[in-house]
């Protein structure tokens, strides 16, 4: 029948077009990469209904074609399947590209099968999606500190900084969607500007072994992306709505998506949280609301061979500060300190507590991020992959202080950081077993402080220009071994312009060391013009074995330098949340990271164990610490100075999960970590203390995908602090006391519960309940990395529901 | 490569801009518009007799410079002396009033005066629209003991007046920020 229909077609053309059918198509399949023969790739012609093949050298031939455009489908194992039309004009010779690496692929897939990490040699944990939604109401910092190894430094409940083994700020890179961000992260109370909704997952890689990230990641790389897009013709979305009682907090965020076939794809998503007064267990903490709103559009045209992204995001952030930890001087500090240690016997509320409100007064922060890149990206045959990107980051913070008369309203910080980056990077993959990637990368920075304010510049005007170039080998010798090695140079110069006090500029000794910088005297300031140069080598090495299917093990070694960021260098003046003055120094040289670092992994039907341990060695390490008290007409203030010592880190993280039947789980989450100055001989300061969360959970798909965990989270007191406790004279009592400052807060155990189900409304919606119930027993408690530990107790019980719809 | 060439261009040309735009002019110097840099009391006798001044001068504000105290003389004992506060910022010139500023928000701040050794008393005689007292005046009566002490004087910024005692002058449950606190060494003969 087959035959007839084809005798009779080709009859058809012949005698319509008078054409005769004996021409040939003929020539080679082969690698897109390498340029290797494909052998057996099948050739299917749909409308002729023939197959043929490609033989051992990969040539193939078809004949008996007629006159015209033909349209066949190759397909090959493993390779993507590929439509080709070639015109038959007479005998034709056409050359075949095949795609045989599908991670590229698995990139614009949503699901993708293969592995979700970075790296192959790195301590690398990834949080997906499912994850990622139950925090669509919290921070960034809320989501990681799931992550064994991950805590976070907070101010307060909503300003949340991870810390990865132990670093922060500066020495965690934070990537969103191929961007670097660039959000003034010196200071321990600036959260990252990230939007966790806009996010699809993400990577947390601890140590600075992913070099193409940024040499200076002494903690890690945070690596964002976006949610992956399917290459169909589909329209698509979620949204999630979530209400709380403590804050009495409601947040939306919506996503949507259009994705074509052919390549095109768009993505809008938008979100908006709103909190009033938290509240601790026995009073509503006044001044600590959040309203955030943001949005982004993510769009472009994705191929193998090319494509581009275009991406802008915007974020605003008003965050309420707890009104009781706004002081004046060490007297006010005392008198919160003393209200903490009553904790226990009366529970007093924290100074100027008032009762709930939506409203967010002075302290408060008002910060706005937003990110414009654009990237491009060319596969060419037989060579590799070449990606230029270039982004533009604005970001406007302002600093509300309580401030009186007609600077009531007006802001004491407003900085505006402007960042230029392009990047590009060159990937070698001909070979899949020796992989090289070069890159360059060039930045331009701008800090303005607007003077305005009235208030001395926390932060100078400066320009900022980074270069750096890399490059990396990834090396697999068998299915079971692979090999890492990278290589970084970048080169950093500050010029900043920044006043001094002249007292302060004597003080310092600066008037001998810098003293040709002056470049204006205004008689009680100075103004002067440091330009710094810092160059920065960093190397890595990895290694990855992998035994049998149980154990694997991972070895690696990274070497960072960090220069000084600028609050390192340039902070000069009060910080009222503390009742400290903090002082920089321009003498401050960069901090070397030596990190080494060993993993075991084991994997059996139902147990999983992940053992991860470093040693981080920092010489140079900048930290701030008290070196004195200084005299104003406001009363005594504790200096802390920025000095360098040589650090020592070193800890053990450990990840374990064991299914007691299909339905039952336990997971085990624990990390232990200790800071050592080693100069000084004594403990660091702001070092996590042990903790461990133990979660006995329920599944059954069989109830709507009932899904049930019971969190057990127990943090150990850190015992060891360096003791920056000192002496200082309350004129109001008449009498010097010992202001305790170090000792961290007791050891305390919280409970958590979290469920959910998921109702399928129809073929392409479902809807997803959960409801989720933090701090169950309302636990009065304060965490040693919580700025606000002097003044207030941490967040009490919260009842929280979500819904989710995917559509 | 042109979108490549492009976005170099772009890249350049954006980094041309931001230079030039804010390269060659110095930043302007900052203005500290709410520092108190000197507080001021003036001791006048009620029944004639040497006036006493007491001062606190900090010229560099939060800098490492203490700051300057000083007080003209002894106080005579069993005497009654109207007290003035004169706040200013000298960081400007001519030196800024401040006592305008605090006179304005009077409900929202409130000067604590403490003596030591019971070497006299305090009253305020300043009470802002609610009937709490402010504190920049005030009448200081020394007893008959003789002998040297301390005269604390304490600004708080949103003090509770309305908690107890604040309002009579203990400063215990005042809460608020500390603005101003100055110590002097006080004799009285």
């Amino acid at each position: 029948m087959r035959y007839y229909i084809l005798i009779i077609t080709c009859c058809l053309f012949s005698i319509t077009y008078g054409q005769n059918c004996n021409y040939k198509l003929s020539g080679n399949i082969h690698d897109f990469h390498d340029g290797s023969a494909i052998t057996g790739a099948t050739i299917y012609i749909k409308t002729l209904d023939r197959y043929t093949t490609s033989n051992i050298e990969g040539n193939y031939t078809i004949e008996d074609l007629c006159k015209g455009l033909l349209t066949f489908e190759v397909s090959h194992l493993g390779c993507e399947t590929k439509i080709i039309k070639v015109q038959i004009n007479g005998d034709t010779q056409y050359e075949i590209n095949m795609e045989h690496h599908i991670e590229e692929l698995n990139e614009i897939k949503i699901d993708a099968s293969g592995n979700p990490k970075l790296t192959k040699t790195s301590q690398e944990t990834q949080l997906k999606t499912k994850t990622l939604e139950r925090f669509s109401a919290f921070s960034l910092g809320d989501a990681l500190k799931h992550i064994s190894g991950v805590s976070s430094i907070n101010t307060g409940n909503t300003i949340v900084k991870p810390v990865i083994n132990g670093l922060h700020s500066s020495r965690v890179i934070v990537m969103t969607n191929g961007v670097r961000l660039q959000d003034q992260e010196w200071g321990i109370e600036h959260a990252p500007n990230i939007d966790l909704n806009a996010a699809g997952s993400i990577n947390v890689i601890k140590g600075a072994n992913s070099l193409a990230y940024g040499g200076d990641a002494i903690g890690g790389v945070i690596v964002l992306k976006p949610q992956k897009i399917s290459l169909k013709d589909s329209l698509y979305g979620k949204t999630i709505v979530s209400g709380q009682t403590n804050g009495r907090g409601y947040s939306i965020a919506s996503t949507l998506t259009k994705s074509w076939q052919k390549g095109w794809y768009f993505t809008g998503q938008a979100s908006a949280k709103r909190f009033g007064d938290f509240e601790a267990p026995d009073y509503s903490l006044t001044n600590t609301g959040l309203d955030s709103k943001g949005f982004s559009v993510n769009t472009g045209f994705k191929t193998f061979e090319k494509g581009f992204n275009v991406y802008y995001s915007y974020l605003n952030n008003q965050i309420g500060i707890l009104r009781g930890s706004h002081i004046g001087n060490v007297e006010d500090l005392n008198n919160a300190i003393n209200l903490q240690n009553l904790v226990g016997i009366i529970n007093k509320e924290p100074l100027d507590t008032e009762d709930f409100s939506y409203e967010i007064n002075a302290p408060r922060q008002d910060v706005t991020h937003q990110i414009i890149k654009a990237d491009f990206y060319k596969r060419f045959k037989k060579f590799g992959r070449l990606e230029v990107l270039y982004d533009f980051q604005n970001n406007q913070r302002f600093e509300y202080d309580v401030r009186v008369g007609d600077d009531r309203n007006k802001p004491a910080i407003d900085l505006t950081l402007k960042t230029h980056t392009l990047k590009s990077s060159l990937k070698i993959d001909t070979n899949t077993n020796a992989v090289y990637r070069f890159g360059l990368a060039l930045g331009f920075q701008n800090n303005f402080a607007n003077p305005e304010t009235g208030v001395r510049r926390l932060i100078p005007d400066y320009d900022k220009y980074d270069a750096g170039v890399f490059a990396i080998s990834n090396f697999k010798l068998n299915d079971n071994t692979n090999l890492d090695f990278g290589l970084r140079y970048d080169f950093n110069k500050i010029d900043a312009k920044k006043f001094y006090r002249t007292s302060r500029w004597i003080e310092r000794g600066y008037d001998v060391d810098f003293a040709n910088i002056v470049i204006d005297d205004l008689g009680t300031q100075l103004l002067v013009n440091p330009v710094l140069n810092y160059h920065n080598v960093s190397a890595s090495a990895g290694m990855s074995h992998k035994f049998n299917d149980k154990n694997t093990i991972i070895f690696n070694y990274g070497l960072s330098n960090r220069a000084p960021n600028s609050s390192e260098l340039f902070s000069d003046g009060l910080h009222h949340s503390a009742a400290r003055i903090e002082l920089g120094d321009l003498r401050i040289k960069q901090e070397t990271s030596h990190r080494i670092s060993g993993s075991y992994q084991f994997k059996n039907k139902s147990l999983s164990l992940n053992l991860e341990s470093f040693l981080n060695h920092i010489n140079d390490y900048i930290f701030i610490k008290p070196t004195g008290t200084e005299q104003t007409i406001r009363g005594a203030f504790p200096v802390w100075d920025y000095i360098q010592t040589d650090a020592l880190l070193y800890g053990l993280d450990v990840t374990a999960n064991y299914n007691f039947s299909r339905k039952w789980f336990l997971n085990n989450k624990s990390s232990f970590i200790k800071g050592r100055d080693l100069i000084k001989k004594e403990a660091l300061i702001d070092i996590p203390s042990f903790k461990t969360v133990n979660v006995l959970g329920y599944l059954n798909k069989k109830w709507l995908n009932f899904n049930a965990e019971l969190q057990s989270e127990l943090i150990l007191m850190q015992n060891d602090y360096p003791n920056n406790n000192f002496e200082v004279y309350i004129p109001t009592t008449e009498e010097f006391i010992l202001l305790d400052i170090s000792t961290p807060p007791p050891t305390y155990h919280l409970m958590h519960f979290e469920s959910d189900i998921t109702i399928k409304l129809s073929e392409k919606t479902d809807l997803n309940v959960g409801i989720n119930v933090t701090n169950i027993f309302n636990t009065s408690y304060r965490e040693y990395l919580n700025r606000l530990r002097y003044f207030a107790d941490d967040l009490g019980r919260n009842f929280m529901l979500q819904l989710k719809l995917n559509y | 490569m042109k979108t490549l060439k492009n976005l170099s261009i772009l890249f350049m040309s954006a980094l041309v801009f931001t230079a030039c735009s804010n390269d060659d002019d110095n930043p302007e110097p900052v203005n500290e518009e709410e520092v108190i840099t000197t507080l001021t009391a003036t001791l006048i006798p009620v029944t004639g007799g040497t006036t006493v001044t007491l001062q606190t001068r900090d010229l560099d504000g939060d800098g490492p410079n203490d700051p300057v105290v000083s007080v003209s003389g002894a106080l005579a004992s069993n005497t009654t002396y109207n007290g003035t506060l004169e706040l200013l910022n000298e960081t400007e010139s001519p030196a800024e009033p401040i006592n305008a500023e605090i006179e304005a928000e009077d409900d929202e701040h409130q000067f604590f005066y403490q003596i030591t050794n019971s070497l006299a008393t305090f009253e305020y005689t300043d009470f802002d629209g609610d009937s709490n007292p402010i504190g920049l005046e005030f009448t200081v009566t020394t007893s008959a003991n003789l002998g040297t002490g301390t005269l604390t004087i304490t600004l708080r910024h949103e003090p509770s007046k309305s908690d107890t005692g604040v309002s009579d002058g203990d400063i215990t449950n005042a809460g608020g920020e500390t603005d101003i606190q100055a110590v002097f060494s006080i004799s009285v003969e």
